[in-house]
Order: C-alpha cells, then sequence, then structure tokens
C-alpha cells in the first residue's frame, strides 16, 4: 500500500538559491523584533515588575467601574479591573498599599484588603488567586534567565563543536538565538503579557529550535561524507530530505501545543502562544536559515570541514 | 536482518512493569482530612479518639474513619465542606493541647507504599495554599553579631584587667580598642586571642584592631539564615500545616509553602513575629530625671515599660547597654502558674553561654533589679520620590523588672505577665526561637483551593487532547508503524509519571505543560525513524533490512537531537524557580524517558511483528 506523504520523494526544492531572499527576511524579522522591543518594550507580569494581582469570583456578575470606584476609597487608586471568563471572574491589578504604622495592620494582607472592599451585598466574592511580588524579585528572574540563555548557548556551542564542527555549533546557535529574539519580539510587538511561564516558554524554544536544526545538520554531515557533489547541492539535498520528517514533526507538535493553547486555561496560554509561535520560527528557520548560513562568509563549509579527519592525522603523525 | 535480542524484550518488561507499578499511586484519589497531633505533653489515645468521633457526631459531622496512626489521629472525611468544618469543630474543642491541621490523606495500599511508590506531589498551583518568599536582612544580622563581637572584646579586656579608653565598631568588620596604655597591647591581644581565636588581631600603638575574616562572615551569614529557618520550621509546627516546604533559596531568601492553608493573615502574623528577648542589667539612677536632663550615665540606655505610669505615659527606666542574655541563647520556654506569686509566668531554659552570662551576673548582683526587653521588628515600606524605602520600626518595651532574688544558672523563670494567655503567648515565640536576622515579605502567592482543582482539570485535558492529536495523527500517517509510535508513546507517558513519583517531584500547572510539550518533542524521534525506513525503502532495500538500518541511522540523530534538547532543559533548571523548575523536571524526565521508547521499546515492537516472518514483500508505513 502506497503511504501518505506530505512531499513527494523527490522534492527538489533549490533553498539555496533562495539563501539571499530567506537570509533577508530572517534579518528584517529579527531587526523589526529587536526594534519592537526596543520602541515598544513588554508588557511585563507582576513576575517582573511586582505588585499586585487578585484573582475574584463572584456568584453574579459585577459593574467593573464599581468595583474600580470601590478600591478606590479602600485607598487602592488606580487599579486596573478587568472581567474574563464568565463574567463573574474579576482580575485585578493594583500597587499593594504601604504597610501601614501599628501592629494591627501588620497582617493585613492585600487579598482580604481587596475582599473587604468588594463585599457586595448577596453576591459574595471568593479570592481564587492572589500574588504580591516585590521589584527586587523580578530583577532577579531577568538576570536568571539572561544567565540561562548564555548558558545554553555556550553548552550548544561546545557540544555542536564536539560532535560537529565550529561552523555548525555557530550557524546553529545563531539560528537558534534568531527564533528567540523573533518570538520574544513578538512579545513586545503584540503586547501581550510577557509573565514566568512565558519565559519557560521562550527558553523552551531554543530546545525545540535547536532539535530541528541538528536533525538537518545530521543530515548533512552524512551527505558530505557519502555523496560526491558541491557543498551547495549537498546542503539542498539535506534539507529536502529531511523536509518531510521536519514538518511532519512540527505539525505535530503545533499539534499538541495547540491543545494546550486550547484547554489549557488562562494561564498556559502564554506559554503555549511562545511555543506555538516558536515551533513555527524554528521549523522555517532550520529549512531558510541554518543551512543557508552555511554557505556564507567565514561560515561556508567544505567537505574537508567533515571529513572524520582524526585517524588520518595521527596516521600522519606517525610517519617519520 | 531484523533481529532483537531477547535479554533486551525482558529489560522492557521489566521497565513496563515498573513503570506501571510506580505510577499506579498516582489514580488513587485523596481524602481530604483532619490530622490531630498532640503538643505540650497531651496524649494522643483511644480515649480521645472517642472524644473527637462523639465531638464530631454533635457537630453533624460524619467522618470515614478516625484512625490512630503513629501517634497521630486521621480524621477522614468525605468532603472539603466537611473538612474545614471538622477543623473548626475540633480547633475549638481540644484547645491548645493540640495541633489541629488540615491534611490530604493518602489511599495508597500499604503494599504500595512499602516498596516506596507514593503519588506525585501537587504545587500549590494545583491544590490550592499559601506561597511566601522571604528576605533575610543579612545586614541586620551581621551588624548584631558585631556588636555582639564588640561586647565579648570589651569582657575580655575587662577579664583580663587591661585597662581600655573605648571599644568602638569601625566600619564594615572592624573593632578598634582604644587602650590606656600602650604597653598592655600585647597583653590585651593575648588575651582576646585567648577567648576568641578565629578572629584576625592588630596592634598599633595603643591601639588595638580587631578584624572579623572574611570566611567568619560568611560563615556568620550561612548560620543567620539557617537559624531562621529553623525558627519558621518551628513556628509553622505550631500553627498546624500538614507537608510544609521551609528551604532556603540563595543566600539570602527562604521559601515557605503552606499547603491547603487559606488565611494568610494568621500565617502572616505567626511567621512575620520577629520578636525576642533581651535579659539586661536596670542602672540605678533617676530615669525621669535622665529623661528630662539628657544625662544619661554613658553605660546606660533610656527604655520605656509597657505599662504606664501615673501621669499616663510610658514610665522611662534605665538598662545597661550590655545584654545579659538574649533570645538566640534560649533553649526552651514554658508558660505557668508561679507558685509563690500565684500569677502567670514563663519558665526559661538558656543555652550553656547564655546560663553561664547569666550565672556570673546574677552572682554579682543579687537583690538589684534586672529587666526583660521584648522586641518587635515591624517591616514598612514607603514611597519616597517614586523609590521604594523599606525601614523598619523596632518596638522595645521592657516587660518586666523584677529584683534578682538569687544566683540563677541555665534555668529561671520569668514573671510579671498580665494573664495567662499573655504568658502563653510569649511562651510560644520564645519556643519558637527567635530570627536571627529580620525578614520581610517579598513575594507571597495565595492559591484558592478551587482554582486548583480547576487547574488540574485543565491540565489534564490539554494533556490528554495533546496525547489525542499524536496518536490520532500517527495512526492516520503511519498505520502500523503509527500503531507501534503509539505505544511507544503510551509507555513514555507512563515512564514519566513513574520517574516523577519516584523522585518526588511536585507537579505544577507549567509540569503538566511540559508533559504535554514532550509529547510533541518525543514525537520527533519517532517521526525521524518512520522517515528514515520509508527513505531506505525507495532507495529499493529489503522491508526488514530497511527497518533495521532506518533504527540503526536514525539513533545518531535522535541522541544529538535530543541531548541539545535536555540541555536547554537543564538551563531551565538551573535558573528557574517555582513553577519554572517544575516544567523543566517533566520536560528533562521526557525527552530522557523518549530516547528509550522510541528508539528501544518501538524497534523491539517492530521486530515483534516484521521479525519472524521470512519473506515479507511490503510494509505497512
Amino acid at each position: 500500500m502506497k503511504p501518505f506523504n506530505v512531499f513527494p520523494y523527490d522534492s527538489n526544492i533549490n533553498f539555496i538559491r533562495l539563501r539571499w531572499l530567506s537570509l533577508g527576511i530572517a534579518l528584517a524579522m529579527l531587526l523589526v523584533a529587536v526594534g519592537g522591543m526596543v520602541v515598544k518594550g513588554f508588557n511585563f507580569a507582576l513576575d517582573f515588575t511586582g505588585g499586585a494581582v487578585t484573582e475574584m469570583r463572584f456568584e453574579k456578575p459585577v459593574d467593573v467601574d464599581d468595583v474600580r470606584e470601590r478600591l478606590d476609597r479602600a485607598g487602592y487608586g488606580g487599579a486596573q479591573v478587568q472581567s474574563f471568563g464568565s463574567g463573574n471572574d474579576l482580575l485585578i491589578r493594583l500597587q499593594p498599599k504601604q504597610a501601614a504604622a501599628g501592629a494591627e495592620d501588620k497582617g493585613n494582607t492585600t487579598a482580604s484588603d481587596v475582599q473587604n472592599a468588594l463585599a457586595f451585598e448577596g453576591n459574595p466574592g471568593k479570592v481564587l488567586r492572589s500574588e504580591v511580588v516585590g521589584p527586587q524579585v523580578g530583577k532577579d528572574l531577568a538576570i536568571n534567565g539572561l544567565w540561562a540563555l548564555i548558558f545554553v548557548v555556550v553548552g550548544f556551542l561546545i557540544y555542536i563543536s564536539f560532535r560537529f564542527e565550529k561552523k555548525f555549533a555557530i550557524a546553529a546557535v545563531l539560528t537558534t538565538l534568531h527564533d528567540v529574539v523573533v518570538v520574544t519580539g513578538w512579545f513586545a510587538l503584540s503586547g501581550h503579557e510577557f509573565d514566568l511561564t512565558v519565559l519557560a516558554g521562550v527558553l523552551s524554544v531554543m530546545g525545540f529550535s535547536i532539535n530541528d536544526t541538528i536533525v538537518v545538520f545530521d543530515r548533512v554531515r552524512e551527505n558530505f561524507r557519502s555523496m560526491r557533489a558541491t557543498p551547495q547541492e549537498i546542503l539542498n539535498k539535506s534539507i529536502n530530505q529531511t523536509l518531510s520528517r521536519t514538518v511532519i514533526t512540527s505539525f505535530v507538535a503545533f499539534l499538541t501545543v495547540f491543545a494546550l493553547y486550547l484547554y489549557g486555561g488562562g494561564s498556559l496560554q502564554g506559554m503555549a502562544e511562545s511555543q506555538m509561535i516558536g515551533i513555527i520560527i524554528g521549523t522555517l528557520s532550520s529549512i531558510f536559515v541554518a543551512c543557508p548560513l552555511l554557505t556564507i562568509g567565514f561560515l561556508k563549509v567544505t567537505k574537508q570541514d567533515l571529513m572524520p579527519k582524526a585517524k588520518d592525522e595521527a596516521a600522519l603523525a606517525r610517519r617519520p | 536482518m531484523l533481529t532483537y535480542p531477547r535479554w533486551k524484550y525482558f529489560v522492557i518488561l521489566i521497565v513496563l512493569l515498573l513503570s506501571a507499578l510506580y505510577a499506579l499511586p498516582n489514580i488513587y484519589p485523596q481524602d481530604p482530612s483532619v490530622q490531630v497531633t498532640a503538643s505540650r505533653g497531651a496524649k494522643v489515645d483511644p480515649a480521645l479518639s472517642a472524644q473527637v468521633s462523639t465531638t464530631l457526631k454533635q457537630a453533624g459531622v460524619t467522618p470515614k474513619s478516625v484512625e490512630l496512626d503513629n501517634g497521630n489521629l486521621l480524621v477522614r472525611l468525605n468532603n472539603a465542606d466537611q473538612q474545614i468544618k471538622a477543623n473548626d469543630v475540633l480547633r475549638d474543642k481540644l484547645g491548645s493541647n493540640y495541633v489541629v491541621a488540615l491534611n490530604l490523606a493518602s489511599t495508597v495500599p500499604n503494599w504500595l507504599e512499602k516498596i516506596g511508590a507514593k503519588p506525585m506531589l501537587l504545587g500549590l498551583d494545583l491544590q490550592g495554599g499559601v506561597h511566601f518568599l522571604m528576605q533575610v536582612d543579612q545586614k541586620a544580622a551581621l551588624d548584631k553579631r558585631m556588636d555582639a563581637t564588640a561586647e565579648d572584646v570589651r569582657v575580655s579586656l575587662r577579664d583580663g584587667r587591661v585597662r581600655y579608653d573605648s571599644v568602638e565598631r569601625r566600619g564594615g568588620n572592624t573593632i578598634i580598642a582604644t587602650l590606656a596604655n600602650a604597653a598592655d597591647a600585647e597583653k590585651a591581644r593575648v588575651e582576646i586571642a585567648k577567648s576568641q581565636p578565629n578572629l584576625l588581631l592588630d596592634v598599633q600603638g595603643n591601639t588595638l584592631s580587631v578584624q572579623v575574616s572574611e570566611a567568619e562572615m560568611q560563615r556568620m551569614a550561612v548560620e543567620a539564615i539557617e537559624q531562621n529557618v529553623g525558627t519558621l520550621r518551628n513556628r509553622i509546627n505550631a500553627l498546624g500545616v500538614s507537608e510544609p516546604i521551609i528551604q532556603r533559596q540563595g543566600s539570602d531568601r527562604i521559601v515557605v509553602q503552606l499547603p491547603g492553608v487559606q488565611d494568610t493573615a494568621q500565617a502572616k502574623r505567626i511567621l512575620g513575629a520577629t520578636a525576642t528577648l533581651e535579659y539586661r542589667g536596670v542602672v540605678e539612677g533617676n530615669a525621669y530625671d535622665a529623661v528630662a536632663t539628657g544625662n544619661v550615665p554613658p553605660e546606660a540606655r533610656v527604655y520605656y515599660r509597657r505599662e504606664l505610669g501615673p501621669d499616663g505615659k510610658p514610665m522611662p527606666v534605665l538598662l545597661n547597654k550590655r545584654v545579659i542574655a538574649s533570645g538566640d541563647q534560649l533553649v526552651g520556654a514554658t508558660s505557668m502558674m508561679d507558685s509563690q506569686t500565684g500569677t502567670p509566668a514563663v519558665s526559661v531554659r538558656l543555652n550553656g553561654v547564655g546560663g553561664q552570662r547569666m550565672f556570673d551576673y546574677t552572682t554579682d548582683h543579687v537583690g538589684k533589679p534586672m529587666a526583660v526587653v521584648y522586641i518587635e521588628r515591624i517591616p514598612e515600606v514607603r514611597v519616597v520620590d517614586g523609590k521604594e524605602v523599606r525601614t523598619t520600626k523596632v518596638n522595645e518595651e521592657v516587660i518586666s523588672v523584677a529584683n534578682i532574688n538569687g544566683v540563677f544558672g541555665k534555668e529561671f523563670q520569668t514573671t510579671g505577665l498580665d494573664s495567662s494567655k499573655e504568658a502563653a503567648d510569649l511562651a510560644l515565640l520564645l519556643r519558637s526561637g527567635s530570627l536571627a536576622a529580620p525578614m520581610d515579605f517579598i513575594e507571597e502567592r495565595i492559591v484558592g483551593p478551587s482554582l486548583g482543582r480547576e487547574n488540574i482539570e485543565r491540565g489534564l485535558t490539554a494533556v490528554v487532547y495533546s496525547f489525542s492529536f499524536a496518536l490520532v495523527f500517527f495512526l492516520f500517517y503511519y498505520r502500523v508503524f503509527g500503531i507501534i509510535t503509539c505505544l511507544a508513546l503510551l509507555l513514555n507517558m507512563l515512564m514519566l509519571i513513574a520517574v516523577m513519583s519516584l523522585f518526588n517531584a511536585t507537579l505544577t500547572l507549567p509540569g503538566l505543560a511540559g508533559i504535554a510539550l514532550t509529547v510533541g518533542m518525543s514525537v520527533d524521534a519517532n517521526v525521524l525513524i518512520n522517515e528514515r525506513i520509508r527513505e531506505e525503502l525507495r532507495l529499493g532495500l529489503p522491508p526488514q533490512t530497511a527497518i533495521a538500518e532506518g533504527y540503526e541511522r536514525a539513533s545518531g540523530t535522535i541522541a544529538d537531537a535530543n541531548l541539545t534538547a535536555i540541555l536547554a532543559g537543564v538551563a531551565l533548571f538551573a535558573f528557574g524557580t517555582g513553577p519554572v523548575k517544575g516544567f523543566a523536571v517533566s520536560l528533562i524526565v521526557g525527552i530522557a524517558t523518549s530516547m528509550y521508547t522510541a528508539v528501544g521499546v518501538s524497534r523491539a515492537i517492530a521486530t515483534l511483528i516484521y521479525g519472524g516472518r521470512r519473506k515479507i514483500k511490503s510494509i505497512w508505513i
């Protein structure tokens, strides 16, 4: 029985010929992403900015303006109030009150304060979730995120240099960084909230993106050793040979993350969003960016780069 | 051709059995329950069990069971509402001799527990509760230790009969002692070195500089945070929370997680109460005059008593600057009725150093008054010029002044408390030990129990859907090999759950996301293999060779691709906190297990299906 296939067996698209175009587009995306980050900045969530957020559920829908007014009276000016879900749920963001002097105020938490302020007659509210975070914590998180990024980049460089070759390591890391920056840039441009789970999502994009790229590179290495052709032909062939695998994997991975986005509820949506975009960008870049990078400038690979040479050198060294 | 060693099948069978066994506890639901533990010498016995049963019956609560277990009483209930009701009723009835805590009791059968099979712990986001992150004020802790060191230097000099003009703290970690006589410098150095060998000493003329080494400062900082962790643990035990998490994070933070607790105000009060005691000698002289004229004796400081004087203002009292004993030297405290006066009192026990000091002081000062100072620290946050400024208000009150009526050693009593409740409160705070350094709450999260339940449902739904999406796609796309892939994926999931349960990992909402993502990533290995087999078939290899080649050739790629992905997971784990760590754990474990199932297990199944037959014309892939 004939197998199903996404791509015909002998697809032979000349990706390398398109390299200037595809690299140009990648660069443009990168610049737009960086521009977005610089100009618009991020809509950082509480995890990073510090502050207080309280999620409440009421028995009946409540009037958002009324809520704002009540909070104002309770001493929380400029509170952001937003209803979500069925309209009975409220998300309230505010700056926590400075701890008032006097021992009896010490135990007062923002959550119970908000609950008191919003004690509607016959429509009691329940606190579903409440968070108060100091700004110091956010700074630490950002720094840790940066360290994680550096750790990953260095780790990739070492591992790939060791298993493949330095040029491959640099190309793979550049591709991965490109993906991370573009995904991060998306959050700046769209203004979607950037919280801790999004950060985790963005970092996991690195794992996915490098995975995709390595599979293609692995085939490049194999073909360099077994085929007689110019580097460009080999790169092209490798991309085409792995094309259906790349697309299928990404499709299934996208499906699973899409399920997270659909059914995981609010707190997983940001993470799922970062991963959905990451999977798309990662797939495209492993096809259009990673290999073309190996044809330009100092990253240009030759057969010599990939032939197993350790043995020959050892043998040569033994000669008188 | 297509063969697979028999012992590998054996391994797979064992892995399958073990995975099933260790994943099993997760399907047993937990009973909402109330746990009663004895405190203060009370006993948990069948009589208590009977008392609890009748109390609950009167309140209209029917427990599932009331069990005696390791000296605890476990009351299993039918639902969360009954649990809360039972908790309130029992707390009122049993009073302070017992600690009543909400708990979730496992229903996992004994034989499973015996072999170490436990369900995964649920993170706060999945079961509700409170989370605090506390910042320890290391500077204050070091300040306190430096003051104590300066005092020790003074004592050493006095004991060695070296006259000195002053002993002062300078800057960070230096103390300068100015001696009356330059000739005494060497003698002073020897005296101090004798009592405190790990100080760095340097003599210059008649000044002696005493330095605390960097290593010593480091040690002090670590000690301070460890003492705080211990103190918090004691205080939380008094709060009655089952399975709290109290952990050091970094060099100056402590994480406290209290599952099931909803009343943050109470939790914060108990955790944040930074009260300590200091015993100080009373300096003779008229305190009112001293306050009015500002002429305070050099060795004294003005303190105020808690009670108000006849003029309606707190009464001042002059106390020695030198602390006789302080909270961190306190070993235990119990409230009691003083047998002589019949008033409430707290019986106090000090450690060796504190006891010795108390002994020395009281030996010289029998009949003279000594005061107990109660110090409370209240953190304040103010915004000045748009910047947050953290300050601390320190409340110092003299809670008792009493004449020393004998020589005290390690054990003695503090009297002069207003009520037995006050005595009990004070004893509790003292018993919990004091904090070595003050702490501020910098992060606080509450997750309601209903949201926790919703999160679990949503997370599980998401995982089930993402799993089903993948399975359906594979069955459709690769047919027979789709079935193989699906079986491998299922075993992968089972292994992942088993490994996470075995290592006691905490399952969080992002962790569930990690499991879903694992499905997405582990799919990759299977796709690589299946596509490779197709490719080999197209090249004209006979089916069985194609399968063998496909697995062989894809393995290297899979290893390279997955190891790099694990690297990213490790970074997430190393630099992440809380939920992100949970995500990283499931990702790392998931990728690792998927490498085995995709390469090893699916190959075994494929061989099982296609290996035995002599000739195969075509395979369904």
